[in-house]
């Protein structure tokens, strides 16, 4: 305030002296600067009522933290149960839990059951750093609150990725995973991943020793966290632990999304002989689980990874870019964020696990898929009562089908999405001369492979127009050949013609279902529990970026938007939990390895078990417990149910056997695989 | 809280242990299992009441502790096991923190276990090598294997660290009350299955490197005693005599003391803590192994604010060492009276405990608390402190006296005595494996134990007790601490009502170091394999300034952990050194010659 008084009387002082030269007489001058003075009493007096004006703003300020103080206390003072009650004020009372419902039934803890958590959800925290990250030793770099990634983004970008070639620790940086149920009961503070499953658990008796959350180092591939951690032989001597001192019963996993494909790893490397596998034998298995129950397993990899590897982009990032332009492309003030999560990205082998697999043969080749067709302004009223939401509904799919060609998952150009496949001009990039570096220096600390690559060869990926799932690992080879490089040493994406070939014994195959053989485990069961009724991306159109330097060369084309048809901002979409498509979480337990198969030799019996997706009801319900999509299942109460009821003892059939909205089983009979 | 903490270990030192080490090129090696006291370890709710709602999984005990402002009852009721079986009350299911969290920090910004974790990280520990054998403290050690089977969980992660760290053996590193848990799993481990862990003799001479026993508390501690008696320590009693309304008070119906005292009660692991050996060990009405202890304990930064609220003038400079002349009786654990602490035992009356009688004496309004001395008439309670002094062995008797439940459960997990013959096979039961003067350390010749604590701090040793002034009231703590009873001198070794020697503030300097002194040194009946020993004490050095927090030369029970010449020991022995390579034994205290003294048939 006062400086603003000072200012304004000097403004006065400044026009009285330019006057002065005009005036020319000292008389008239002292009268001025009497005249001044005046003025200058006058302001103060004015500025003694304005005075007020900062007065009130310290009031106001006082009042905020007073209030705030005040509410805090009452929010503390407040009885736990509070907030329930005004939930149920408004809303009606809510279902019983499951876990309390159950408990009524008399169901109690008899098998052992172990988590598996999925890629992104599980906490890392830091055992080894750099100088930048000074303090964090034993906090959380991923889950928590994120805090570091706002304070320090480059010295976390730096922690958090691997190293390029090995896919293992860079050098003087030791990041491992949270361990315990912890490591991802929640994943942000209020965001729960595990924890509402685990609390209706310890209702029926479970805690600490009966219950284990397998946390892994999700970035690693999954042998390295073998080699690395020694996980998986922790996995293996803790479920033998469990079986022992719970009186012999058999253990129940549920691995939820990537944990799925993690866990058939380990099924492989447990019953493998030494060097390479566990040494458990070839019963292990079957003598200590009793079933598998995945939820939302992307079994056969899901077409997010694409988008993710080829152009760190997911829907959700494509639309934001198309809301605000300017924003995430900016590097004037060097934030290159998509550079730099791609960089991160790109060197977590996990990533390339969930390619989709299977080639054309699963996924449809440039003019046939198995979901041929496209269902779109799909009807749903919302159903608030769990009870019938189980019982088959039939309403819904108010279907206007069209053709939509969903095996080719990148094409460049709406029309050439659209377009019969005889009609695509198309150019081989395979052979295409990669130019030359067009990287200058000043892009060089963000790592991406696209900088080796010239226009020459950027232009050759654009003219080939369409890729099939099968072409796509062409593509992301001939765009990032170090990382496929890599990750080709520890994944498989094919079909394999003879399972006894011996080069099936390596473990690169063990986390692809259609390259491995399941255990001899004839009492095991294996459930795919997963949502449905949500649109969910399953391929894009791509456009070149406007040409900059720095830029990732490619991106969704966000105007391709088509009525009718399910293509939303350059996304095709179709049925699955908003992540997986319901082809790649159902096939394999509806056709793939349904009776005695070549890949199910031993004749494990599989349940598909789909939830449908009923948003909630208002914000107080927070996420629902009808949910499908693939995070916010695991709130889901009926599935929480069929959890509980297999780990108090019940089988497949008991449960009701399969439960099914969508089409999976017609699609699944679309697809000719030899079984 | 973060920043805090830089700023202090800035002034710690240029360098923590850890990274001095790793410059000289030390690097993990041996697999690490941390096995926390008692306290130290945090709990949480896994079933509860329903005025527990919404802390599922939270921690009642560790962390912030602020569910005991908030419900306090609520509180107490969760933590008491039962009175009879000593485990889970029904409906209620409280369970140990797993993992590195467990016993990092107790609260917020107190560390225990954090800064021997954090330099054991930066010579490349982690996760996969390093292992919090969490259990719950409460329950008596055979309990957490019938309850939790916290035995098989460490016996299955020992031998996973063993394989899967290329067959090198793990490092025990156990502290306080850990240390004779640890001693309890060992002889679990070989015992054959319905009882034992069946891992079969020869199981710690594969997977057991070295044990280092911080502040291990072997032959209990006598701050057990006074808990079980009267639920207050040193502490207590100070607070009650600057403020004897505050803990007494029964308006607003607090009953603190009786609170604590009904919860800790029912907690079996306290009579662990019980000194064992009895008279040979911690001395009779005539003699004690302290005898002729020098208490400096002026000179000594006490705890006790009043040393330097009271004796302003006194306590400034006196450096001089003040042997007492009359030598205190250090084997009366429990007097009644200053009087009956110092005289000779001619004079004192002769008690035998049979003639203790109970009678019921049920009054309704305490009932409330469970105590059990609601059930003794007050002739009882007058002929106990008729009895004057009680030694370690004839305590036994008056605890069952006055505790008859408590102790009928709790002496069916532990004993206090001392094996005539080791080969009786009654020595199989689980219940002497934790008293090392009752088990036979296993066959594992190429096995280092170390006993590593701390000295020169003044340490409960004995008590001066007298009878509550209020016994006819609802006070239902018939006894408490005399804390006007003050040595002669200042000087003196008794201080409030408790008379003190050396050791860490919690553990003597005898419970810690005799067995590694003595009774296991060389070849003995307790150690028949040989079983190398080491003694290492750290001498206690308070911090210079407040910046430094705990300091980094403790010698505090807890604050040891923090001890820069301890962690070295540590992670030198973690990446492989012997204990000849470290330094053998390194003495401050008398123990040697105390240990001269106690008459122990090896």
């Amino acid at each position: 305030m006062s400086l603003v008084r000072r200012r304004k009387a000097t403004d006065k002082a400044s026009s009285s002296d330019s006057q002065v030269p005009d005036k020319d007489s000292p008389k008239e001058q002292e009268y001025d600067t009497a005249d001044v003075d005046v003025q200058k009493k006058a302001q103060i007096s004015k500025s003694k009522a304005k005075w007020s004006c900062v007065d009130s703003c310290c009031w106001f300020i006082g009042c905020i933290c007073v209030t705030w103080w005040l509410l805090l206390f009452l929010y503390n003072a407040m009885p736990a149960s509070l907030p329930q009650y005004v939930t149920e004020a408004i809303t009606g009372p809510l279902p019983d839990p499951p876990g309390v419902k159950l408990r009524k039934e008399g169901l109690r803890a008899k098998h052992p059951v172990v988590f598996v958590p999925g890629i992104v959800t599980g906490g890392l925290e830091l055992w080894e750093g750099h100088q930048c990250a000074d303090g964090l030793f034993r906090k959380r770099l991923w889950g928590g609150t994120f805090g570091e990634v706002y304070k320090r983004p480059l010295c976390w970008v730096e922690h958090m990725s691997l190293d390029n070639e090995t896919g293992l620790d860079p050098p003087g940086v030791r990041v491992r995973p949270v361990s315990g149920l912890v490591a991802a009961d929640y994943f942000a503070p209020g965001y729960f991943v595990w924890a509402v499953l685990i609390a209706n658990l310890a209702r029926i008796g479970y805690e600490e020793k009966t219950m284990y959350m397998a946390a892994y180092d999700w970035r690693l591939s999954f042998q390295n966290t073998e080699v690395r951690d020694q996980t998986l032989s922790r996995i293996k001597s803790t479920v033998e632990l469990m079986v022992a001192t719970n009186g012999g019963k058999k253990a129940v996993i549920i691995p939820h999304s990537m944990g799925v494909l993690y866990f058939l790893h380990f099924m492989k490397w447990v019953e493998a002989p030494a060097p390479m596998g566990g040494g458990g034998g070839p019963n292990w298995c079957s003598k200590h689980i009793k079933a598998v129950m995945n939820i939302g397993g992307p079994f056969l990899g899901v077409p997010k990874a694409i988008a993710g590897l080829f152009s760190a982009e997911a829907k959700d990032i494509a639309v934001a870019r198309a809301i605000a332009p300017g924003f995430l492309d900016n590097d004037i003030f060097r934030v290159q964020t998509l550079q730099h999560v791609m960089r991160m990205s790109r060197t977590w082998d996990s990533t390339m696990s969930m390619i989709p697999r299977g080639g054309d043969t699963i996924w449809g080749g440039l003019d046939w898929s198995p979901e041929e067709g496209c269902v779109s302004g799909r009807k749903k009223h919302r159903n608030n009562d769990p009870q019938t939401a189980n019982g088959g509904e039939s309403e819904s799919l108010v279907s206007q089908v069209k053709k939509v060609n969903y095996g080719r998952i990148v094409s460049f150009g709406k029309d050439v999405a659209e377009a019969p496949s005889s009609e695509i001009q198309r150019i081989d990039f395979r052979d295409a001369v990669k130019g030359n570096n067009l990287a200058n220096t000043s892009c060089r600390d963000v790592w991406t492979e696209y900088h080796d690559i010239g226009v020459g060869g950027i232009k050759a990926v654009a003219e080939y127009k369409v890729y099939t799932s099968g072409s796509l690992l062409d593509l992301l080879y001939f765009v990032a050949p170090k990382m496929m490089a890599r990750g080709g040493a520890h994944f498989s994406y094919g079909i394999a013609d003879d399972l006894e070939d011996p080069k099936y014994k390596h473990y690169k195959y063990w986390s692809n279902p259609l390259e491995t053989k399941l255990p001899n485990a004839p009492e095991m069961e294996i459930f795919s529990l997963y949502g449905v009724g949500i649109p969910t991306e399953r391929a894009y159109v791509y456009k070149l970026s406007p040409s900059a330097e720095c830029y990732i060369p490619f991106q969704i084309d966000t105007s391709a938007n088509a009525e009718d048809s399910c293509l939303q901002d350059g996304v095709y979409n179709v049925d699955g939990d908003e992540t997986v498509p319901v082809l790649s979480a159902g096939f394999m337990c509806a056709r793939g390895w349904r009776g005695k198969t070549r890949f199910n030799p031993s004749g494990i019996r599989t349940y598909v078990r789909e939830y449908d997706h009923s948003p909630p009801a208002n914000l107080l319900e927070g996420r629902g417990t009808l949910s499908g999509a693939h995070v916010d299942i695991m709130g889901n109460f009926a599935l929480i149910e069929d959890i509980m009821r297999v780990a108090a003892g019940a089988t497949g059939e008991d449960l009701g056997g399969d439960q099914v909205y969508s089409k999976i089983f017609q699609w699944a009979e679309k697809i000719k695989l030899k079984l | 809280m973060e920043a805090n903490r830089f700023l202090l270990l800035d002034y710690r030192i240029p360098e923590s242990p850890g990274t001095k080490l790793k410059s000289e090129g030390l690097t993990a090696l041996h697999p690490v299992v941390l096995v926390p006291g008692i306290v130290t370890g945090g709990l949480e709710l896994w079933e509860g009441k329903t005025c527990a709602d919404s802390l599922f999984r939270k921690r009642l005990w560790g962390g912030s502790f602020t569910e005991i402002f908030r419900r306090p009852l609520c509180w107490l009721e969760h933590l008491s096991l039962h009175n009879e079986t000593g485990l889970d009350p029904p409906g209620i299911r409280v369970r140990a923190v797993p993992g590195l969290v467990a016993a990092d920090y107790f609260a917020p910004g107190y560390f225990v276990w954090a800064v021997l974790i954090e330099n054991l990280a930066k010579i490349g520990y982690e996760g996969k090598n390093l292992h919090m054998a969490a259990y719950d403290w409460r329950l008596s050690f055979q309990n957490t294997e019938i309850r939790d089977k916290a035995l098989s969980r460490l016996k299955s992660k020992i031998e996973v660290m063993y394989v899967s760290n290329g067959y090198k053996k793990v490092v025990v590193v156990p502290h306080s009350m850990g240390a004779i848990y640890f001693l309890h799993f060992i002889r679990w481990v070989e015992t054959p299955p319905p009882m034992g862990g069946g891992g079969a003799p020869g199981w710690c001479a594969k997977h057991i490197k070295a044990i280092m026993n911080i502040g291990p508390a072997f032959f209990g501690v006598p701050k057990a005693v006074s808990n079980l008696f009267s639920a207050e320590g040193k502490d207590v009693a100070f607070l009650r005599s600057i403020a004897p309304a505050v803990i007494d008070s029964e308006y607003l119906g607090l009953q603190t003391l009786e609170h604590v005292m009904r919860v800790s009660r029912t907690w079996d692991s306290i009579v662990s803590l019980i000194p064992k050996g009895g008279e040979t060990i911690w001395g009779n009405m005539d003699w004690s192994p302290e005898e002729g202890h020098v208490c400096d304990l002026a000179n000594k930064r006490l705890l006790q604010p009043s040393s330097s609220d009271n004796n302003n003038i006194t306590n400034s400079d006196i450096k001089r060492g003040f042997r007492v002349k009359e030598p205190v009786k250090y084997g009366r654990i429990i007097s009644f009276g200053k009087g009956s602490s110092q005289l000779p035992s001619s004079q004192l009356p002769t008690l035998d405990s049979k003639d203790f009688i109970r009678t019921a004496n049920v009054n309704s309004p305490c009932g409330e608390v469970w105590t059990e001395y609601d059930e003794m008439s007050r002739e009882s309670i007058h002929k106990v402190a008729e009895g004057k002094a009680y030694t370690a062995t004839t305590l036994l008797d008056v605890l069952r006296f006055m505790a008859p439940k408590m102790m009928q459960r709790s002496e069916a997990h532990f004993s206090h005595g001392i094996a005539d013959n080791l080969d009786d096979p009654k020595y199989n039961h689980y219940k002497y494996w934790s008293n090392p003067l009752e088990t036979k350390l296993p066959d594992a010749p190429d096995m280092e134990i170390h006993c590593m604590y701390g000295v020169g701090i003044p340490t409960e040793r004995s008590y001066v007790y007298k009878k509550s002034a209020a016994d006819y009231k609802c006070n239902s703590i018939p006894f408490q601490i005399d804390s006007s009873v003050e040595g002669d001198d200042q000087n003196s070794c008794l201080k409030g009502g408790v008379y003190f020697v050396d050791g860490d503030e919690s553990v003597p300097v005898v419970s810690a170091g005799f067995m590694c002194a003595k009774g296991w040194r060389g070849r003995t009946r307790f150690n028949p394999s040989g079983i190398s020993t080491y003694v290492r004490e750290y001498r206690h050095k308070p911090p210079a300034s407040l910046f430094e927090g705990r300091g980094v030369e403790s010698g505090a029970h807890v604050d040891i952990m923090g001890n820069v010449a301890l962690i070295e020991d540590v992670l030198k022995v973690a990446a492989g050194a012997i204990g000849n390579e470290i330094g053998g034994d390194r003495i401050y205290s008398d123990i040697l010659r105390m240990s001269e003294r106690i008459n122990l048939r090896l």
